[in-house]
């Protein structure tokens, strides 16, 4: 209780100092402007059925889209490729209490990263869980404070999104409270570590990793979001290179197909300041090197635009699913690339 | 020579792991049966904590779904839910639940059949024993619930539910994280008590108190936690003492026999019925680590150990801590694991 009330001015503080606008913006200029379509009624929900905050969206081979979100609950819908709804997977689950990302792996397994439960979930493409990542805490001992516990290797403070490499060794983002990124072998077995417990600004350290995607020759790429950049990791994870001139790094998505394309949302923030907005929201298309193709979007509560976009499926570079936290809501973009066009701003 | 160093390096190194014993260990090949429980689409099993079967084979899960909510702005900070209890046919259909919705389920740690076919759990937040017929019915409850619970946050108690500090001893029908139940054959009833308290309680078949013994500490007859426990056919009472990695043996009476050292934290323990009886023991790794431990050992009543099977990890013939072993047919187990949130069927060779 003590601890309790004297972290409230601390988080007031937090809350109020946000980061700088100039460090909002993203560095990159004269970025040309790729259109797009929203696909209007992208997701049918059955009469009574809601989504919460949308912070967890994927599609699997067959083109069915996975919405993790945060309902009274937090629950797992599938939807079919038409959007129509499909079922509900992981109803009453001991590791589902607050949702922060789901990704369809190349088996159409589906995982789960939840960030109230600090547990990582395999499930099959039929819904059974296959795997358990991390642990729950304890009931027992109370309401729980989020402190994180240095050198653990099976455990996560806080995750926020996984990856594979193509031998399926997974990776994690770890997270609110830890501040790594953790390598496991397909049967969940530790193999390596980047960063630590501890914030960092060096590269291989990270400020909030807070999302993370691999490539086809199994390099990492860890969206840093407090420190303001993008880091690519090699396969053991050394740092290889960093990404910072399209914004927060929020969210990252590297595309399938024979050229693999990165996506990366320079979300505007939650909490919207004046200014924020006009120079926020939008997200980048680069080849995996770092060279900027284009962007597109823009921060809005209206059907279009973005309301702090949270996650992004890309298998297709050309059909972006975005889920929203603010808006509760997951948009299918259809980009036109071959209309990309300079924009005066 | 130079050869023998190296040997003679990684024996010490083994060594100093502790809980493996100074004798080679005979492996038992064993068989994970696939998908041995049929889950209905819209259920899912949590740490399954407790697992256990009746004489009609049907098994019972006693499972982590949740944690439990608390209902705020009321006289007390109420909480409710948080655990169910699931019975399956030997086929591993599912049949149905028992006790939706309880008083008693909260935080759940065993569930255990007896003789009569009576199911008995052990929940280790609303601390409760609670037994129930064999349709299904509460036919006694041991412990009782705290009325409301510290929100936010549980400071530490500097008092154990029942009096005393934790882990005192106190005499009293009170549990504070209690942990396992097991009956000798006139029916008494002997709770392990458990991850605050430190002792054993026993109660006659009618449920009135009768004694408690032991408290926290690491000398015979004393528990660093009291985390599993099992009768034999004689009356013997084995308990599984996680915080100083032994086997406890103790007469109907709580007099101290012995304590088997060497077969690490025995955090389930099950005892085949029958006249050859044998003795089950997890030394179940942490649910940090799956690099260390989670091997199951058999032995013999006195301590002899047979073999052992099973590691840590995630596959099929790994553990994930090990809760909870059923072991009514010899070489058949239901083992429950808290970190793969999953049961297995193994079937030893």
């Amino acid at each position: 209780m003590q601890r309790y009330l004297a972290s409230l001015p601390a988080m007031a503080l937090l809350l109020c100092a946000g980061p700088a606008l100039a460090q909002l913006k993203a560095k990159a200029e004269n970025v040309p402007e790729i259109p797009y379509d929203s696909v209007p009624n992208f997701l049918k929900l059955p009469a009574g059925e809601y989504l919460g905050e949308s912070v967890g969206v994927a599609t699997n081979s067959k083109g069915h889209t996975f919405v993790y979100h945060r309902s009274a609950n937090t629950r797992l819908f599938e939807f079919d490729q038409n959007g129509n709804f499909v079922k509900e997977i992981g109803k009453g689950y001991y590791g589902f209490e607050f949702a922060h990302s789901v990704r369809v792996d190349a088996e159409d397994n589906i995982w789960t990263v939840d960030e109230g439960t600090n547990v990582v979930t395999k499930f099959s493409p039929e819904g059974k869980v296959l795997m358990v990542l991390g642990r729950r805490p304890s009931a027992v001992v109370g309401a729980q404070t989020t402190e994180n516990q240095p050198g653990q290797k099976y455990l996560f403070c806080r995750p926020t999104d996984v990856a594979w490499d193509p031998q399926g060794d997974i990776f994690i983002s770890d997270g609110y409270c830890n501040n790594r990124v953790m390598k496991y072998d397909k049967n969940g077995r530790f193999l390596a570590e980047a960063g630590s417990d501890k914030a960092g600004k060096d590269p291989g350290q990270f400020n909030l990793p807070h999302g993370i995607a691999a490539d086809a020759q199994g390099n990492v790429y860890v969206a840093d979001r407090s420190n303001f950049r993008y880091q690519v990791l090699d396969n053991n994870l050394k740092p290889k290179a960093v990404y910072d001139n399209v914004g927060v790094g929020w969210t990252v998505c590297v595309s399938q197909g024979p050229h693999q394309y990165l996506f990366a949302s320079n979300s505007n923030p939650n909490g919207n300041r004046p200014g924020s907005w006009v120079i926020t929201g939008e997200i980048y298309k680069m080849e995996l090197d770092g060279t900027i193709l284009g962007r597109f979007g823009h921060a809005s509560k209206e059907f279009g635009g973005f309301q702090v976009v949270h996650m992004m499926d890309c298998r297709n570079p050309n059909e972006i699913v975005v889920g929203e936290i603010e808006s509760w809501r997951v948009q299918k973009l259809l980009l036109k690339p071959e209309a990309t066009r300079a924009v005066v701003r | 020579m130079k050869g023998l160093l190296p040997t003679l390096l990684a024996a010490t190194a083994l060594c100093a792991l502790g809980a493996a014993a100074q004798t080679p260990v005979p492996e038992i090949a064993f068989d994970s049966a696939p998908n041995p429980l049929a889950l209905p689409d819209d259920i899912y099993l949590g740490e399954a904590a407790g697992v256990a079967t009746n004489s009609k084979s049907d098994i019972f899960v006693y499972t982590r779904t949740g944690h439990p909510t608390v209902s705020l702005g009321t006289a007390r900070a109420f909480a409710h839910g948080g655990s169910r209890l699931f019975q399956f046919d030997k086929s591993g259909k599912f049949v149905r639940e028992i006790g939706a919705n309880s008083y008693g389920f909260m935080y759940a740690q065993q569930v255990r059949v007896d003789p009569q076919d009576n199911i008995w759990i052990v929940d280790q937040m609303t601390n409760y024993v609670m037994k129930f017929d064999p349709e299904g019915r509460v036919q006694m409850l041991l412990g009782r619930k705290a009325e409301g619970v510290p929100v936010p946050g549980a400071p530490l108690r500097t008092q154990a539910i029942g009096g005393g500090a934790p882990g005192a001893g106190e005499q009293t029908d009170l549990f504070d994280r209690p942990t396992d139940v097991a009956w000798d054959g006139a029916g008494n009833i002997y709770v392990s008590d458990g991850l605050n308290n430190a002792r054993v309680a026993k109660f006659n078949k009618n449920g009135v108190f009768v004694k408690s013994w032991g408290a926290k500490g690491n000398e015979p007859g004393n528990f660093g936690t009291a985390r599993s426990i099992a009768v034999d056919g004689r009356g013997a009472v084995y308990v599984g003492d996680g915080g100083n990695k032994r086997i406890e043996v103790f007469d109907g009476d709580g007099n101290f026999k012995t304590a088997y050292t060497n077969v690490g934290n025995p955090q389930a323990l099950c005892i085949t019925p029958g006249a050859n009886q044998v003795l089950y023991s997890s030394n179940s790794n942490p649910p940090n680590d799956i690099d260390t431990a989670g091997e199951i050992y058999k032995m013999r009543l006195d301590g002899t150990i047979i073999g052992k099977f099973g590691r840590a990890g995630k596959l099929p013939k790994e553990f994930g801590t090990v809760n909870a072993i059923d072991c009514r047919t010899d070489n058949t187990l239901y083992v429950g694991e808290i970190g793969n949130m999953r049961v297995q069927k193994l079937t030893l060779r």
